[in-house]
C-alpha cells in the first residue's frame, strides 16, 4: 500500500468521525429545526453520485475509444460508488422529506431523475456482472448515457416546478451553516478517494488473478 | 357524416373556449419606494396555485403532522449513512481476501508447474 494512503486514510477517518460534532455545532434552521441536519450529509452524498457518475462516464469512454483496461477498472469502481451514494441519498433524502414536506417522496423532477439516475448505474452494475463475455462495452455506453443525465438532474430544480430547494441554496448558507457543510464535504471526499482507491485495487487483483488462470490453462 | 362534422366542430371549439375562460395574470406592480415613517409590515405574496388535488393550507393541517419528531429521522438517516459506508468497506474487505488468497494459490502452482517444467 502506498505510504501517501496511510495519512490519507487517517485524515479521511478524523474528518468523518468529526463531522457530526461539526453538524451538531451549526446553528438550526429556521423553519425546519433538527431535521435540517440531514443537508449535511445528503447533500455531499448527492455530489460525490454526480462526481462519481462522471468519473465512470470519462472511464468508460477511455476504455471504449482507447481499449484502456486500467480505465476501465476505474469505471467499475466509480459505477459501484454511484450505487452507493446514490442509495444514500434517497434514503436520506426521503427522511427528510418526511418531516419537511410531510411526505417521504414525491415525483417531482428532482426526485425522479436522481431516481432515474441511480437506476441507469444499477443496470450497469448488472450488465458488467451477468452480460456476459463483451458486455464491459455496453456497459461503457450506458456508463457515458448516464453522465449525460447528471447536467439534467442537476438543473432540473432550477427549471421545473419542484418541492426540492434550488441549487442557489448552497451558496446563499449562513457562515455557521457554510463551515459545518464545507467540512462534510471534504469529509465525503476524501472517502470517497479511498474506496475508489480499494475498488479499483480489488479489480487490479482480479485482473491478476484472471491473467494467471489463463497462464495455468496454457 | 353530419354527425361526426359536429363532433369535430365541439372539439375544436373547445380549446377556443377554454383559453377565453382562463383568466389573464395580473400584471406586475411597479416597486413602490419604501417610506422610512410607514410602520413596517410583512406583505404576504399571494399563494400560489398548487395543481395537486391534495394541497393542504398550513391552518388546515391535523396536529398530528405537526408533532412528528425529527430526532428519529436525523438519527436514521446518519445511522443509515455509517451502517452503509461499513457495510461497503466490510464487503470489498472480503472480496480482497479472497482474492489474495487465490492469488497466492495461483501464483504457487504456476511456480510449481515452473519448477516441474524446468527439472523435466
Amino acid at each position: 500500500m502506498s505510504r501517501a494512503f496511510v495519512p490519507l486514510v487517517i485524515a479521511g477517518m478524523l474528518l468523518f468521525a468529526a463531522a457530526p460534532l461539526v453538524v451538531a455545532g451549526a446553528p438550526f434552521e429556521q423553519t425546519m429545526g433538527l431535521v435540517q441536519k440531514i443537508f449535511y450529509y445528503h447533500v455531499p452524498s448527492a455530489m460525490l453520485m454526480f462526481v462519481s457518475a462522471f468519473v465512470c462516464g470519462i472511464a468508460s469512454a477511455a476504455y471504449l475509444f482507447r481499449r484502456s483496461a486500467a480505465a476501465d477498472r476505474v469505471a467499475v469502481a466509480a459505477g459501484e460508488l454511484v450505487v452507493l451514494f446514490g442509495l444514500i441519498v434517497l434514503v436520506t433524502g426521503p427522511l427528510w422529506a418526511r418531516k419537511a414536506w410531510g411526505v417521504w417522496w414525491e415525483w417531482d423532477a428532482r426526485l425522479t431523475s436522481s431516481l432515474l439516475l441511480w437506476m441507469i448505474f444499477v443496470a450497469y452494475l448488472l450488465v458488467r456482472r451477468f452480460g456476459g463475455p463483451g458486455s464491459e462495452k455496453l456497459a461503457g455506453a450506458m456508463a457515458l448515457f448516464g453522465m449525460a443525465n447528471v447536467p439534467f438532474v442537476y438543473v432540473s430544480v432550477n427549471y421545473w416546478r419542484t418541492l426540492h430547494p434550488k441549487t442557489s441554496v448552497v451558496m446563499a448558507l449562513e457562515p455557521g451553516m457554510r463551515a459545518a457543510f464545507w467540512f462534510c464535504v471534504a469529509a465525503f471526499a476524501i472517502l470517497y478517494v479511498l474506496l475508489l482507491t480499494l475498488r479499483k485495487r480489488l479489480e487490479d487483483r482480479q485482473a491478476a488473478v484472471e491473467q494467471l488462470y489463463l497462464a495455468t490453462e496454457d | 357524416m353530419k354527425r361526426t362534422v359536429l363532433v369535430l366542430l365541439v372539439f375544436a371549439l373547445l380549446p377556443g373556449a377554454a383559453l377565453m375562460a382562463r383568466q389573464p395574470a395580473p400584471a406586475a406592480r411597479p416597486p413602490v419606494p419604501a417610506d422610512p415613517t410607514a410602520p413596517t409590515t410583512a406583505s404576504q405574496p399571494a399563494p400560489e396555485r398548487v395543481a395537486s388535488q391534495d394541497f393542504v393550507p398550513v391552518s388546515a393541517l391535523p396536529p398530528q403532522a405537526e408533532q412528528l419528531p425529527a430526532a428519529p429521522l436525523v438519527i436514521g438517516a446518519y445511522a443509515f449513512v455509517w451502517v452503509a459506508l461499513l457495510a461497503y468497506v466490510w464487503m470489498l474487505w472480503r472480496r480482497m481476501k479472497k482474492l489474495e488468497r487465490e492469488l497466492a494459490d495461483l501464483q504457487r502452482r504456476v511456480q510449481t508447474h515452473e519448477t516441474r517444467g524446468g527439472s523435466a
